[in-house]
């Protein structure tokens, strides 16, 4: 067994529609080593929501196999945190339950009282103190989306799947939310998979960027992030950060059957 | 409750009565085409223990078929939610069965059932009410974005805690706004049996009784009778509704 405690291996699916079979991942590969943080970015419609249901166990693939901390996938299991673009909070809930909400779930050590103060610290962490009591509707965009951060975290999740969950986010919001995540990152280390739509993004907040091809998927690019660690906004703006994302831009391009390979460097 | 929220309803019906009595007087109406507020105090007056007595069989008739119909229709609205081959089987169904105008169900029930009054009209009531209940919880239960279950299903949560912690409280505003039409849809059932088949029960037997006599001040005493009922059982709902679906209500400041 590797090392890696993500491992998806050669793994195809394809999806029954009126249409017939429409195949969606196509050997689609991806490691990420405990404490790691992978991107995945591709065009629209590739799959990339499939991908986080496989990791999560929400479903199963047609072809190859899905590993996590050495035990293959079969359905979903506590030790998966996730999170969504649409922030989907409990609205008859108060902020500090909605996040507390996993711990009911799981089987948890924590006692009543702990598990609240694990849910506030985690709320501080994100900047929502004061807001525990307040309700969903009471909140903006940002705040709700930091709020089903601390719920996808609560639990101490071996693996965290962020799916879009900025995309919603106006620029300015997103760029806050991409510092919450290195504090958050530092402050309670998890092995996570993003998936985006924005390369800027995923050079800051990874270390590991997946391109995958048009539909149907399969890792068509694999590029370690240059920055590490915590980083900065300016970070983007250094020509290193620049040469990235032309590299990933093109790659991207690629995908969409716009450009060939060749025209690479 | 603020001092204007109980001011303005007040007026408002006062307005409406004084209105009333002014288009009676102006046209010089007679009892027979119209009764006037003011004839109302007199004949509750004659008939304030027929009144308690038929209003309670009414009421209770009317809240048991109700009940029946929102444990019927939960029910339904459940199967029909999470089964899309259910939904499909039962729409039309219910559809069809709904078009029906419930006035001619009341001899077919009296028929099937005979002298078991009380089981016809809560069976009537029950019939004409459950169909908005089982509509808006199949819509609830159907319309559930699948990332709140995703939520809960990747954590490993059963079906039944996903119902319980998401579905259920999720369809509760649509549930006890199908539950404002259902409360009013149960008090026509209940008087449309006890008007159409009258056994001596109910406001509708009294509305008949006053017919017969040519009572036209008691005919309208309980039609504003069965209105009031109305506004009571309606607010209970309201109440209901604030107690457990309150969080759907938005501050306006928003």
């Amino acid at each position: 067994m590797s090392d890696n405690l993500i491992d998806i291996k050669n793994v195809r699916h394809a999806y029954q529609t009126k249409n017939g079979r429409l195949p969606v991942l196509d050997g689609l590969e991806l490691s990420v080593p405990e404490g790691g943080f992978a991107a995945v970015v591709g065009p629209s419609g590739c799959g990339k929501s499939t991908l986080t249901r496989l990791i999560a166990g929400l479903m199963k693939p047609d072809e190859g196999e899905v590993w996590l901390h050495g035990e293959l996938v079969k359905g979903p299991k506590s030790t998966v945190g996730m999170a969504f673009q649409n922030p989907v909070l409990l609205e008859w809930r108060t902020i500090l339950q909605n996040v507390m909400l996993p711990l009911e779930i799981v089987p948890t050590k924590l006692t009543k009282r702990q598990q609240e103060e694990r849910a506030r610290s985690l709320l501080a962490l994100v900047g929502l103190e004061g807001f525990e009591e307040k309700r969903p509707s009471e909140l903006s965009g940002g705040m709700r989306q930091r709020a089903s951060l601390c719920r996808s975290i609560v639990h101490k999740p071996e693996v965290l799947i962020l799916d879009e969950p900025f995309g919603a986010l106006d620029a300015f919001t997103r760029e806050d939310l991409w510092q919450t995540m290195h504090k958050v990152k530092s402050e309670e280390p998890f092995t996570g998979v993003l998936i985006t739509h924005d390369l800027r993004e995923s050079i800051f907040l990874a270390d590991q960027v997946v391109v995958l091809s048009g539909r149907p998927a399969k890792t068509q690019y694999v590029m370690d992030v240059h920055l590490t660690g915590a980083r900065d906004i300016e970070h983007l703006y250094t020509p290193e950060s620049a040469e990235a994302l032309n590299i990933l831009r093109h790659q991207i391009q690629v995908a969409q059957g716009r450009a060939t390979e060749e025209a690479v460097e | 409750m603020s001092f204007r929220q109980v001011l303005v309803p007040i007026a408002a019906i006062v307005i409406f009565g004084l209105f009333w009595e002014f288009l009676v007087w102006v046209n010089d109406w007679p009892n027979f085409v119209m009764a006037s507020p003011s004839d109302l105090p007199p004949a509750y007056a004659r008939y304030w223990e027929l009144f308690i007595v038929m209003g309670w069989q009414t009421l209770w008739r009317t809240v048991v078929g109700l009940i029946l119909a929102i444990i019927f229709g939960v029910l339904l609205g459940m199967v029909m939610g999470f089964s899309k081959l259910m939904r499909d089987a039962l729409y039309p169904l219910l559809v069809g069965f709904n078009a029906i105008p419930k006035a001619t169900l009341v001899p077919i029930i009296a028929l099937l059932f005979v002298g078991q009054h009380n089981f016809n009209t809560v069976m009537i009531a029950f019939l004409i009410s459950f169909f908005p209940i089982a509509v808006s919880v199949s819509i609830g239960l159907s319309t559930l974005e699948p990332e709140y279950r995703d939520i809960l299903r990747s954590l490993g949560a059963s079906k039944t805690t996903i119902f319980w912690k998401i579905a259920l409280p999720k369809t509760l505003p649509e549930f006890f706004g199908a539950l404002k039409v259902a409360v009013t849809l149960a008090f026509i059932g209940t008087n449309l049996m006890e008007i159409v088949s009258p056994h001596g029960r109910g406001l509708g037997a009294l509305f008949d009784s006053g017919k017969t006599n040519s009572d036209y001040p008691l005919m309208f005493a309980v039609l504003i009778a069965l209105a009031l009922m109305g506004i009571l059982l309606y607010y209970v709902v309201v109440a209901l509704e604030k107690t457990f679906a309150g969080w759907a209500e938005r501050s306006p400041s928003y």
